[in-house]
């Protein structure tokens, strides 16, 4: 049987190597297109991505590895990747050949990590991207003679263009063709510095210094421009979100609320409601978030790849390494406001696995936008309209409350997380500062699509099905209440005598403490697969009439005894409550692929709950003083 | 000249690397790998706006750098800042 990493008819499995930053990935793309797997490494947080792909009539395997600095590794993923290039990764054959992708404008600091793949003694070819940019600084690089110099193939592509990708085809048609060096590198270091210095002596005309990145970045990263760049950056961003998404979101809301009474209008009976109430209210309910999920991925997309992104984590780390956070961490978390799930998976490019777990176990805490319908939802019922300081509304002082105590949060717990459970030196931090360029329109269509199709993915799943079953549980087992109860009072009982709402009663007691009734508490179950199911959830077990009026319905809700089922010190509990509890599938199994384990989801969903009772107790506390 | 840390160059600096310790973890050994090697010039391209870290340009890349991690490479200075 062939290991797990190579698709039996492949004739050869091909690395793609290089440091970060080398236009690995733009490369990879354009030799596979999108038919790329994402997959982890046994045992760490590592993740490669393979395709196989035909080429000259047979079928190559590449491999897309991490991007590494050097192989001797000093942090567990260059570790993977030395392993894997060594053959010593149990199930996991060596590769047959490499391909060394380097920028062309940093040729001189790339052959130290080529001499290092070149000792490994496999068929070895070197792609240099960017090499328009060095004829635009008017330098120039001589690819025969490098070639030469180096005993290898050396072409040069321009990555976003496709240009030069079909001389790279070409090549891996057989590996075994390339020309091999005639000596290896120098072993020593000063040796190989010498090897290094001459070869570029001969093959490079020097660039032009990058003025234009040094203009740009005397602007955004001066000591006082820099900082109110970085703060109307982040203003526009959360401002662009709630605001430009807006008409259409409230577009998709009509258009999906049309759909759920044309539904019900025509299927008609138990299934028409279970399609109109149920799954069309369930998943739509979260479709409508997809303009402004689009539009995050969008504004991301386009600051990283403009080159702003990398500027952003630099002015972030002196603050971010006091929560045991560097920079890189702070793009994690900006991307975890839209969801968690990008958020975390952006936690990759942390080159230091130590550093990459706390990033992703903050991450949760972050505002995510599944939060937004249920944080709406309560404040709208329960705090007036009124203006509080200047123009700032009441209403959006307590959303802007929410997600800077979500934040801080994030961050405190980042820093306990990183004192207690994750000990230890870490790497050295090392960023490289990107040349600024303009990006292709294709790579950030392709990132907001990515962006886009995994989030409306969980709402066909995980969403879907969490609604369809809590809808069930809510329908059986069928009681007959009594005949004296209005028609609204019948449609309560039955549910409250339903299989979830025992379920949300058996939850009273150890709910109770925080003021939460059955309704609450099936909501709440509802929503452990995925935050907005609660407000769908409670919109059906308030029974009210559609989720315009849930707002209203749930200020006036009574308790059996007559008390409010919702009073203030209840809705401070319940704000807080969602602020801390980690209530999303996805985010759990993201965490899981990412770090390969269950023992961080684990440690994450059981803190984040602990802490979400605790915080919403004290919080119902304080209120109940007031 | 003698001899100072990379991390105590004031901006605009141009210097030579005369060494990397290893650090108490083996930093040093990655400093090399990306290119601070004896001989390599380094300029001290500017400061993040809290001072740290830091951004060098070296082998014609700009490299970020905590201060921390600089404080390893030994260096000479070549050039006083202009301007």
């Amino acid at each position: 049987m062939a290991p797990p990493n190579v698709t039996e008819a492949a004739a050869f499995q091909i690395a793609i190597v290089g440091s970060p930053n080398a236009g690995k990935t733009s490369v990879f793309n354009s030799l596979t297109g999108v038919r790329s797997r994402t997959a982890n490494y046994p045992g760490v947080t590592v993740s490669r991505r393979e395709a196989t792909v035909e080429i000259g009539g047979r079928m190559v395997e590449l491999v897309d590895l991490p991007g590494t600095y050097g192989l001797e590794p000093i942090s567990p993923d260059e570790a993977v990747v030395s392993d894997a290039l060594h053959g010593r990764l149990e199930g996991f054959r060596p590769p047959d050949a490499l391909v060394m992708i380097a920028d062309a404008t940093s040729l001189d600091r790339s052959l130290f990590l080529l001499a290092e793949f070149l000792e490994l003694g496999l068929p070895t070819c070197l792609v240099l991207t960017m090499v328009d940019e060095v004829a635009v600084r008017h330098g120039s690089v001589d690819l025969t003679r490098l070639s030469d110099a180096l005993g290898i193939p050396v072409v040069g592509v321009i990555g976003h263009r496709g240009v030069g990708m079909a001389t790279v085809k070409g090549l891996l048609v057989d590996p075994h063709d390339w020309i091999r060096p005639i000596v290896a590198p120098p072993d020593t270091l000063a040796e190989r510095t010498a090897w290094i210095d001459s070869i570029i002596a001969s093959v490079v005309a020097p660039l032009d210094a990058d003025e234009r990145t040094r203009r740009i970045d005397s602007v955004l990263l001066h000591p006082v421009w820099g900082p109110a760049a970085f703060i109307a950056v982040m203003l526009a961003f959360f401002q662009s979100i709630f605001t430009l998404a807006t008409p259409a979101v409230d577009w998709l809301e009509t258009v999906i609320g049309d759909f759920s009474d044309w539904v019900r209008d025509n299927v008609g009976g138990t299934f028409g409601d279970l399609l109109a109430d149920g799954v069309i209210a369930g998943v739509g309910g979260v479709l409508v978030f997809v303009p402004q999920i689009a539009l995050l991925f969008l504004i991301i997309g386009l600051l990283e790849r403009v080159g702003y992104l990398a500027r952003a984590a630099l002015m972030a780390d002196r603050v971010m390494g006091r929560f045991g956070l560097e920079g890189r961490s702070f793009i994690a978390m900006l991307s975890s406001f839209a969801c968690a799930v990008p958020g975390i998976m952006s936690a990759r490019t942390i080159p230091n696995e130590r550093d990459r777990i706390v990033t992703m176990m903050a991450a949760p805490l972050m505002t995510c936008s599944a939060r937004l319908p249920v944080f709406t939802l309560l404040i709208a019922a329960f705090v007036p309209n009124e203006s509080a300081i200047g123009p700032l509304r009441s209403q959006g002082l307590a959303l802007f409350g929410l997600y800077l105590l979500g934040a801080l949060s994030g961050l405190v717990y980042s820093a306990v997380l990183s004192k207690t459970m994750l000990g230890g030196p870490t790497a050295p931090f090392m960023m490289e500062l990107p040349a600024y360029r303009r990006p292709t329109a294709t790579a950030v269509l392709l990132h907001v699509w990515d962006g886009v199709w995994s989030f409306a993915r969980k709402a066909g799943t995980v969403i879907l099905g969490t609604t369809i079953i809590l809808w069930v549980l809510l329908s059986l087992p069928n009681t007959t209440p009594p005949d004296t109860l209005s028609e609204a009072e019948q449609a309560s009982y039955e549910m409250e005598h339903s299989i979830a709402g025992r379920a949300g009663k058996a939850l009273e007691p150890v709910l109770a403490p925080l003021g939460f009734e059955w309704r609450t508490n099936v909501a709440l179950i509802g929503s452990l697969a995925a935050r907005e199911v609660f407000v769908s959830t409670l919109a059906i077990t308030t029974a009210s009439e559609d989720e315009d009026a849930l707002a209203d319905r749930i200020a006036t809700l009574e308790n059996s005894d007559g008390s409010r089922a919702f009073d203030g010190p209840t809705v401070v509990a319940l704000l807080i409550f969602f602020v801390y509890a980690l209530q999303c599938f996805s985010t759990v199994a993201v965490l899981h692929r990412e770090t390969n384990s269950w023992r961080w989801p684990a440690i994450a969903m059981s803190s984040m709950l602990g802490i979400a009772y605790v915080a919403a107790l004290i919080g119902r506390s304080i209120a109940e003083l007031l | 000249m003698c001899p100072t840390r990379l991390s105590q160059l004031p901006t605009g600096s141009h210097a030579v690397v005369l060494g990397v310790d290893q650090g108490p973890s083996g930093e040093g050994r990655r400093l090399q790998e990306i290119g601070f090697v004896p001989g390599t010039p380094v300029i001290v391209e500017r400061k993040a706006p809290l001072g740290d870290p830091i951004v060098f340009e070296v082998r014609s890349t700009r490299l970020a750098l905590r201060r921390r991690a600089a404080d390893l490479i030994e260096v000479e200075l070549t050039g006083e800042p202009t301007g």
